[in-house]
């Protein structure tokens, strides 16, 4: 029997090469044994993109792309296709959790330094992923035809208005219309299913093919790589990724399901944080809810875009809130190049550090809850200082980074 | 751990509710049960002889109703249907879109979903808050949505209510009083009103108790299946030191 | 390829244990989750009400007369035949595949010469048994184009099979199988219910 099989296998390996890919990927690709629970969420992210793949597919067999069917189309799905409704909150909620998992991938390269060098271009790679995946977020949000779908586009489209001299054409550029309607959902139904999949899957393959190139960075932020077993050329901290951890990884696939299904299952509009109330009202294209919020994954850059109340530069406010927010996004990608620290790991990083990170993430959630919030003036005032801190962690990085006072680096991994 | 702990803190804040409701009026709690099928049916009887007449639940069929006990297309047909319509048909309206807009300014909004987008609470205050009000088109008002578009279509059953403005402590407070009684008492009427919010909420996702009861059945497979990984994780990394 | 996973003798027995019984639990969750997405393919609640069975009225139905009717997205006939039509049945016989329709086409109370329970009233899915084409009712007697021996019946233009009017098929023709007689019954005299033998089972 395993003859046959191994024969087989030379069959194929001389056509294709399957033998050393496996090797290559898995059994031989060494990764530092140390990984704590921080390094499940790039294999988790990568399970939430199969499932929004396959769900997504079979929703469009009943979704109609149509400003006039859409909304039944959704209702159609949840009551009268079989298991319907257990497709679409499969797709609601991982579309929720997919950020939840990305923002915790993306925190942890921050924790770990893992966007330095060599991984430069991983951290690049990943950035365009995440902006891919707020298009996909936001162009999957408008498809339900509701009243949070319509009004939220609606803001977001709009913004492009604030462009000097080609705003307004871009804008309806953008729509095929001059307001947001049934044109837009088709073009935009056009890009959730086809065009932004095929991007998002490209680039999720090239930014593995570079995380094995340049190998995982690890919680104590040393090269496992610089440190190899004169004999064998195996790093003496490695460890193959198969069997070692992909079972570990299936555990942690496990521990997720288990929060994913409880919210699938029990509460899949999340309190209203998943799916709005007012998007179970038909879009309206006459009356603007009363309270209008993007879902909670966009919040805090929305917070940033509200801050912005005074014309500065002969610039009016709007065009330099737009900037903010598009800045509050785009600035994780100079990371690799503001960090200057002796060290990568916030092991061995100085308080300082410590200190700005935790005010980073304070700003980051306080900016997010802010973000669901009617602006008040004193809400506004807390937005304008959080977005202060926000960004006083990136551009103060070069120099406090230099002048903490940092701890050397192990010669070996630690527990 | 600082990190881990602000995590926890916002993810125990995030269930909090983001129903939009009037400033200022509180909301009673709906007394509902969606496993108790009498009072489904009841609140189905209610809605198909007061609600449907103007408003459409076009998302809904007749036969669906077998997930609240009418298990037979006969009794559906007998119970729910007054228009003529089939089984397998959708709820809709016997008023026309445009009509409604004639008779009452704007067409009555669907049912189906408006639960999942007022709330139980919201309903079950708002079907109780009909007072007297000269001043509006209908002679109607309602303390939860001010100058609303519909008439109290549930009054001979509960009577008329009228406005009372107190001043207490400076501050406006607004009660209802019952000015001409009904042929139900208010205790009567309140769970009149909670069987018909009941069905709503049911109307709202008829698939709610199967994702529930299957849910139950995932969950329990999962923790299996985290003690079985678990185990198997802890037996390979036993090579790892 | 087989040297960490597969169970293999170099393995612990706890360890083969263990991974033989993960696999198993991820085949039944594997079905489990394939479960739902292949019945969401299924016939949907909207489907199944538009395939709900569907009432005519043949007061106006004449002799000689072809009515058309939907039922499930497809057509079906009801054809009111003439004491001149039944009598070419019985004279078509040594001509056709199954004059008895012994092979399941129809409800038992359609097995009969006119394969129908009034015998003048034919009710017959319009589809031919061959590839889903809807044959063409051919009432004329000895056309050109299908000889001299054609004594009226449905001939289908796709690929040339041909029934009589019974929808019963003719030897020597691509089609396997009479036309389908799907469930039906009277109402009353003049109502007649497609899709189901009584109002109840609808």
């Amino acid at each position: 029997m395993s003859k046959q099989n191994n024969s087989f296998l030379e069959w194929i390996d001389k056509r294709f090469p399957l033998v050393s890919t496996w090797k290559e990927h898995f059994t031989e690709y060494y990764a530092p044994k140390n990984f704590n629970f921080w390094y499940f969420f790039g294999s988790l992210a990568l399970l939430v993109l199969v499932n929004q793949l396959v769900t997504g597919i079979f929703l469009t067999m009943s979704y109609k792309p149509d400003a006039s069917l859409a909304f039944a189309s959704v209702e159609y799905i949840m009551r009268d296709v079989e298991f319907g409704w257990l497709i679409r909150y499969m797709h609601s909620t991982g579309a929720s959790m997919f950020f939840v998992v990305v923002y915790l991938h993306m925190f942890r390269g921050m924790m770990y330094g893992s966007y330095r060098k060599p991984r430069e271009l991983l951290w690049l790679i990943g950035m365009a992923i995440f902006f891919v995946l707020m298009s996909l977020a936001f162009t999957g949000y408008i498809l339900p035809w509701g009243q949070m779908s319509y009004w939220g586009a609606q803001v977001i489209v709009s913004m492009f208005e604030a462009i000097p001299f080609i705003g307004e054409t871009l804008h309806n550029w953008i729509l095929g219309d001059f307001m947001l309607s049934d044109a837009a959902l088709n073009r935009f139904f056009a890009y959730h299913v086809v065009t932004l999949p095929v991007l998002i899957v490209v680039l999720v393959f090239v930014h593995i093919i570079a995380l094995h190139e340049v190998g995982s960075n690890n919680p104590d932020g040393i090269e496992i790589k610089e440190n190899k077993n004169p004999e064998t050329k195996i790093p003496v901290d490695g460890i193959p990724f198969h069997p070692y951890y992909t079972v570990k990884d299936i555990f942690g696939v496990v521990v997720f399901l288990i929060v994913f299904c409880g919210i699938i299952f029990f509460a899949p509009e999340m309190g209203g944080y998943f799916l709005e109330h007012n998007n179970f009202i038909p879009a309206d294209t006459l009356k603007t809810p009363d309270h209008i919020a993007p879902v909670w994954y966009f919040t805090p850059y929305y917070s940033m875009l509200r801050a912005v109340t005074v014309n500065f530069l002969w610039v009016d406010a709007k065009l330099w809130g737009v900037f903010l927010m598009v800045a509050g996004v785009a600035i994780f990608c100079f990371l690799p190049w503001l960090d200057r620290s002796p060290v990568k790991s916030i092991r061995y990083k100085g308080p300082i550090f410590k200190f700005a990170l935790t005010l980073f993430v304070i700003s980051f959630f306080v900016l997010g809850w802010l973000g669901t919030q009617q602006p008040t003036p004193l809400y506004t005032l807390l937005a304008q200082i959080f977005s202060v801190i926000y960004f006083a962690f990136f551009i103060l990085m070069p120099w406090y980074s230099k002048i903490d006072k940092t701890k050397p680096e192990p010669k070996r991994v630690t527990k | 751990m600082n990190r881990i702990k602000i995590f926890l803190i916002v993810l125990c804040l995030a269930p909090l509710s983001l129903f939009a409701a009037e400033p200022g009026m509180p909301l009673d709690s709906a007394p509902i049960n969606q496993t108790d099928n009498e009072s489904l049916q009841r609140g189905a009887e209610t809605f198909v002889n007061y609600c449907l007449t103007c408003h459409g639940a076009s998302f809904m069929r007749y036969n669906r109703h077998r997930d609240i006990g009418l298990e037979n297309e006969a009794e559906v047909t007998e119970k729910l249907i007054l228009t003529g319509q089939k089984p397998g048909d959708l709820m809709l309206s016997a008023m026309r879109k445009y009509e409604g807009e004639e008779w009452f300014g704007v067409a009555p909004p669907d049912l189906s979903v408006i639960a999942r987008a007022k709330g139980a609470d919201w309903l079950y205050t708002y079907l109780r808050a009909f007072y007297r009000d000269e001043s509006t088109v209908s002679g109607w008002n309602n303390l939860v949505f001010d100058r609303v578009a519909m008439p109290h279509v549930l009054y001979e059953l509960q009577g008329e209510q009228e406005l009372v403005v107190e001043t207490v402590a400076g501050k406006e407070v607004k009660s209802l009083e019952l000015a001409k009684p009904g042929t139900m008492t208010v205790s009567e009427y309140d769970r009149y009103v909670a069987d018909l919010v009941n069905y709503m909420v049911y109307l709202s996702e008829p698939a709610a108790n199967d994702r529930k009861q299957l849910g139950i059945l995932v969950m329990i497979f999962l923790f299996g299946m985290l003690g079985l990984t678990y185990v198997l994780y802890r037996e390979y990394w036993k090579d790892i030191h | 390829m087989a040297d960490s996973f597969s169970i293999d003798s170099k393995m612990s027995g706890r360890r083969k244990f263990l991974v033989a019984a993960t696999s198993v639990a991820g085949g039944v969750a594997g079905v489990g989750i394939a479960t739902p997405f292949v019945l969401s393919m299924m016939p949907s609640e909207r489907a199944k009400a538009a395939g709900a069975p569907v009432e005519v009225d043949i007061s106006k139905l004449e002799e000689g007369m072809l009515l058309m009717v939907e039922w499930r997205g497809r057509v079906v006939w009801v054809l009111e035949r003439t004491p001149s039509m039944l009598a070419t049945l019985e004279k078509l016989e040594p001509k056709l595949a199954d004059p008895n329709s012994e092979k399941n086409q129809q409800p038992d109370y359609a097995k009969n010469r006119t394969r129908s329970i009034k015998p003048e009233i034919l009710v017959v899915e319009g589809i031919c048994t061959h590839l889903g084409c809807s044959p063409v009712f051919r009432k004329d007697i000895a056309p050109e184009d299908l000889g001299s021996d054609w004594l009226g019946g449905f001939f289908c233009p796709c690929h040339g099979s041909k029934f009589d009017l019974a929808g019963r098929v003719y030897k020597s023709v691509p089609a396997p199988t009479n036309l389908v007689v799907p469930p039906h019954t009277y109402l009353s005299d003049n109502v007649l219910l497609i899709g189901a033998e009584s109002k109840e089972s609808a």
